[in-house]
């Protein structure tokens, strides 16, 4: 249940959520119904196992019995498809109230297949940008604004809210909150190629101090290495290839193509989503990430054993 | 002038036996392998139809059972992101432009004719080429999923994914004119069936007679031809950005990557309607001999086919409710997508009433009935359930809406296909399907099919997107794709069956006679397998169940003509007798004609000059399809209409 629909922990998914138990009770009902008259009609009389001689011209006080019935079963069914076309505009109306000037705003970009995630600020020193992690704060309005940079992804969470695509070309918008505190687990939803299976984010609600202290620790540039190893690492990333896709804030590494690195270690999940944060998965990573997850951009790296533990000694301290 | 050929002698100038004869030889499929494609005549180029349909059917299942064994267990590793992506694009497109379309006109071009009380197609040698241009676009998408080229983007294929920029090579290309092939193939159908039931019906079948079946085929006729257009559109603007470098969709150059979507569901919503009505036709016609009585509110039942016509082109923005079009825009295709919900609901009750008020007899094809309504209303319920858009927004592209769809789609055309090849089996080869095998597969295939595609509802709420090929253990998705595949192996094995009961039937089963079930419409009034002139004397008839108010005395057309290929062209409206006309006999022009339009559009897939190419042999062909052969036979179209005797 750790992305279900009917385990919504907001406004928005909870009216959805709502909605679609009026319905499904409902449904059931009508379901039940016609099933009962389905089967009734089979056995009420005791079918026959000959042909009966066909009857060509039927009985007109009983055509009219039965037209009688079938008129009131289509009023019925009139009648009931306004009301859930009023449910529905209802909680459409519900949802869109969201929309408020106090919202936490969060720009949200598809790449195949890994989402890209920024906090602006006024100040451009303050600016975040993290990857397939998106922190919330509890009871607060988010605004996220999304945008595709290559084929159309769909942005889904189901515990907050309904997907909304990401389509190159035209940017998009959608209000979420959550109500309670909680990591909600979501993924891409618009088949967009190779691994749209793994285009995994998770949202991450806490309350509003630790929220603004993730956001604090998130504008700081990376930690500077500390101990030999880790100064080897970050060569290791600077000279090899790594740098030349990956940007970790307050080195010299700026590439911008693939997700930034800058708080690796802060992050739960590592290739969108699809592996725990841990060194041995790291490590498996960064030698055959087409092993783990066949076509992404990312090449298989050669590394020395020493070299590939430096980096992993770098890359685990960036928190 | 020539001279003019001399006038065989009429109907009436021979005894049955000689006219049987003589209509036998005349109206005779040419024999021989040149002659094989030299067909033209409806029932045996609509059988091939059907057992190429049918071949499609079986190919795309087991991509079906393909995936559903990669889905059975998280991180499987039985195919990879590769092949998968390829088995649900090949799936989805064979399911929907190489088998439920097809087969749904296929079974309009055997029948119609029959129903209706004529000997052949309006347009024989079109049918022919139909036939070859749908195995032809069929054989290039399966070959290319052979050689490992097959098309990976999804049945929809949406842009920019689509195009030439993420997915380089040809696989797109072949998909593209894939769908220009089959599109074309089915109206050239769309155009037989509606030239057909416009012209051919028998003496007295006024519209308001027609059996519901043709009804279904005509409306379907009708989206066809307003429906197909847009996706060859759609597929020709695609083929062009990735051949030619335009850029209708490519937002970078001023293009839209959203109007592919508006011209696909514009063509891609009405698709599913054309395949549902025909198949509410036939659950028409089985209902009405199975309650033995003709159908409780033909009038209401007729209406709601027109009409679901009408509103199937009003609801393809439901497939688009995640891309944030307006919300007044949204709440108008809500409101459309539950008014659709009206008609099929009618229909609903109108069939109910029919068993209600009539004495049911249970036979395999009845039970098939049966399991499509309770199918079809689970489907229609969860249908209306995504007409909400807030809900929309959450199972849309989940494994909710895959099993939606499988429900309207195997709930509400396969089951009555099914039941439709029970009771009309006899019909066309004279020998009864076993009533044993038949219970055992209606079972089957009903428990697979609900174990199958029942949990994935529950899946998709639970969160699982729809077209991943794989997903992580802590989903908790695990248990119910393992039921679902166990599920699509019992639904594997009641395909099978049915298809062990077609061969063994054919062979072996029990002799049927000319009408088996005591059923009401035309086609039982002959012998089966038919002659291959249909009807002896061309009937009249005087209800909307002709055979069951028969009457001894009961009028047979005359004065047709036993030695050249005559039909009797009637109105529009009364079916009052026009004129007689003569149809074109067996040719192979069709076949070349197929031929050179293929050659064009494959080779449009590697250079533009394809089109050239195809334009002048294709031009060549017509030239010889069209070229005049000796001098018109005197005494026939445009004489006056035949008078109508008493049968002898």
């Amino acid at each position: 249940m750790i992305q279900s629909v009917l385990n919504p922990a907001g406004p928005q998914a909870g009216h959805i959520a709502a909605l679609w138990w009026l319905m499904f009770w409902v449904c059931l009902a009508i379901l039940s119904l016609v099933t009962l008259a389905l089967l009734l009609a089979l056995f009420r009389q005791r079918t026959a196992s000959e042909l009966a001689a066909p009857t060509a011209i039927a009985d007109p006080a009983r055509e009219r019995r039965a037209t009688r019935v079938v008129v009131l079963c289509i009023a019925a069914t009139i009648v009931i498809l306004l009301f859930f076309l009023a449910a529905s505009v209802v909680t459409g109306h519900r949802m869109a109230l969201l929309a408020s000037d106090n919202g936490v705003t969060i720009k949200l970009t598809g790449y195949r297949w890994w989402w890209k995630v920024e906090y602006s600020d006024p100040a451009p020193a303050n600016h975040v940008i993290t990857a397939n992690e998106i922190h919330i704060p509890v009871g607060r309005p988010v605004l996220i604004n999304m945008q595709s940079q290559d084929v159309i992804h769909s942005f889904w969470v189901p515990a907050l809210q309904g997907k909304r695509d990401l389509i190159p070309g035209s940017p998009s918008a959608v209000w979420l909150q959550a109500d309670r505190a909680g990591v909600f687990e979501g993924q891409c939803a618009e088949f967009c190629g190779f691994q749209h299976a793994h285009m995994r984010l998770v949202v991450v609600a806490e309350p509003e101090e630790q929220f603004q202290a993730w956001l604090d620790a998130q504008r700081r540039p990376a930690r500077a290495p500390e101990d030999s190893a880790a100064q080897r690492g970050l060569q290791v990333f600077l000279s090899g290839p790594c740098a030349l896709c990956h940007s970790i804030r307050g080195t010299d590494a700026s590439g911008q193509v693939a997700p930034d690195l800058t708080h690796l270690a802060s992050r739960s999940k590592i290739a969108a989503g699809t592996l725990p944060n841990t060194s041995g998965h790291l490590a498996g990573w960064i030698v055959d990430s087409q092993h783990i997850k066949p076509g992404n951009a990312m090449p298989p790296t050669s590394l020395s054993a020493e070299d590939l533990q430096a980096l992993l000694t770098y890359l685990r301290g960036l928190a | 002038m020539k001279e003019q050929q001399p006038v065989g002698p009429k109907d009436i100038e021979l005894s049955s036996d000689e006219l049987h004869a003589a209509l036998d030889k005349i109206w005779a499929s040419p024999r021989g392998f040149i002659g094989w494609f030299r067909n033209v005549y409806h029932k045996p180029i609509s059988t091939r139809m059907i057992i190429t349909a049918f071949i499609f059917f079986a190919l795309a299942g087991v991509l079906a059972l393909l995936m559903r064994l990669q889905l059975a267990v998280p991180e499987n590793s039985f195919v990879g992101p590769d092949l998968y992506n390829q088995l649900f694009t090949v799936h989805g497109s064979t399911m929907m432009f190489l088998f439920a379309v097809p087969v749904m006109q296929a079974m309009g071009l055997y029948f119609v004719p029959l129903m209706i009380g004529t000997r052949n197609l309006a347009f024989p040698r079109l049918n022919s080429f139909g036939f070859y241009v749908y195995v032809i676009g069929g054989a290039l998408l399966w070959v290319s999923l052979l050689l490992n080229i097959g098309p990976d983007t999804g049945w929809f294929s949406y842009v920019p994914l689509a195009g030439p920029e993420y997915s380089p090579g040809k696989r797109v290309d072949v998909w593209a004119q894939m769908i220009t092939f089959t599109e074309l193939a089915s109206l050239v159908a769309a155009v037989e069936i509606i030239v057909t039931v416009f012209k051919l019906r028998a003496p007295g079948m006024s519209l308001n007679r027609m059996p519901i079946f043709v009804w279904a085929q005509l409306v379907t006729a009708f989206m066809v031809i307003f429906a197909m257009p847009a996706v060859m559109l759609a597929s020709g603007f695609l083929a062009m950005d990735r051949l030619v470098d335009t850029h209708f969709f490519n937002p970078a150059e001023g293009g839209d990557a959203l109007l592919w979507q508006h011209l696909f569901w514009f063509f891609g919503h009405p698709e599913v309607y054309i395949i549902f009505i025909p198949a509410t036709g036939m659950v028409s016609m089985l209902i009405q001999v199975f309650a033995r009585r003709p159908i409780f509110g033909y009038t209401a039942v007729v209406l709601s086919l027109i009409a679901t016509g009408f509103l199937g082109f009003g609801l393809w923005v439901h497939h688009m409710f995640a891309v944030g079009l307006p919300q007044l825009g949204q709440s108008f295709f809500t409101a459309a997508s539950m008014v659709i919900a009206i008609p099929s609901g009618v229909q609903i009750f109108c069939w109910i009433a029919t068993l209600w008020t009539g004495r049911v007899i249970v036979r395999t094809p009845l039970l098939f009935v049966v399991g499509f309504i309770f199918t079809f209303v689970v489907g229609g319920l969860t249908g209306v359930m995504q007409a909400a858009v807030p809900l929309d927004l959450q199972v849309h592209d989940t494994f909710f809406v895959v099993a939606h769809f499988h429900y309207v789609l195997i709930g509400g055309a396969v089951f009555p296909l099914l039941g439709a090849l029970y009771f009309w089996f006899p019909k066309m080869t004279g020998r009864m399907m076993s009533e044993r095998l038949g219970r055992l597969n209606f079972w089957l295939f009903f428990i697979g099919f609900h174990l199958t595609f029942f949990p994935m509802h529950q899946l998709g709420l639970a969160g699982m997107p729809r077209r991943v090929y794989t997903y992580l253990p802590e989903t908790g998705w695990g248990n119910l794709n393992l039921i679902a595949t166990v599920g699509s192996l019992l639904l594997g094995l009641a395909v099978a069956l049915f298809l062990a009961n077609v061969l063994v039937s054919r062979k072996s089963g029990v002799l049927a006679g000319a009408n088996p079930w005591g059923a009401d419409s035309l086609e039982w009034d002959v012998p089966s397998p038919p002659p291959n002139y249909n009807f002896l004397y061309l009937p009249t008839v005087n209800s909307r169940t002709p055979l069951w108010t028969k009457t001894p005395d009961q009028p047979v057309v005359t004065g047709m003509r036993s030695d050249i290929l005559e039909v009797l062209v009637t109105s529009l409206h009364d079916a009052t007798p026009d004129h007689r006309h003569l149809l074109d006999g067996p040719s192979y022009w069709p076949v070349l004609t197929a031929l050179a339009v293929g050659i064009g559009i494959i080779t449009a897939i590697f250079t533009p000059w394809g089109i050239t190419i195809g334009a002048v042999l294709s031009f060549l062909a017509l030239a010889g399809w069209f070229w005049p052969l000796g001098e018109p036979i005197a005494d026939t179209s445009r004489e006056a209409g035949p008078p109508i005797q008493e049968a002898a």
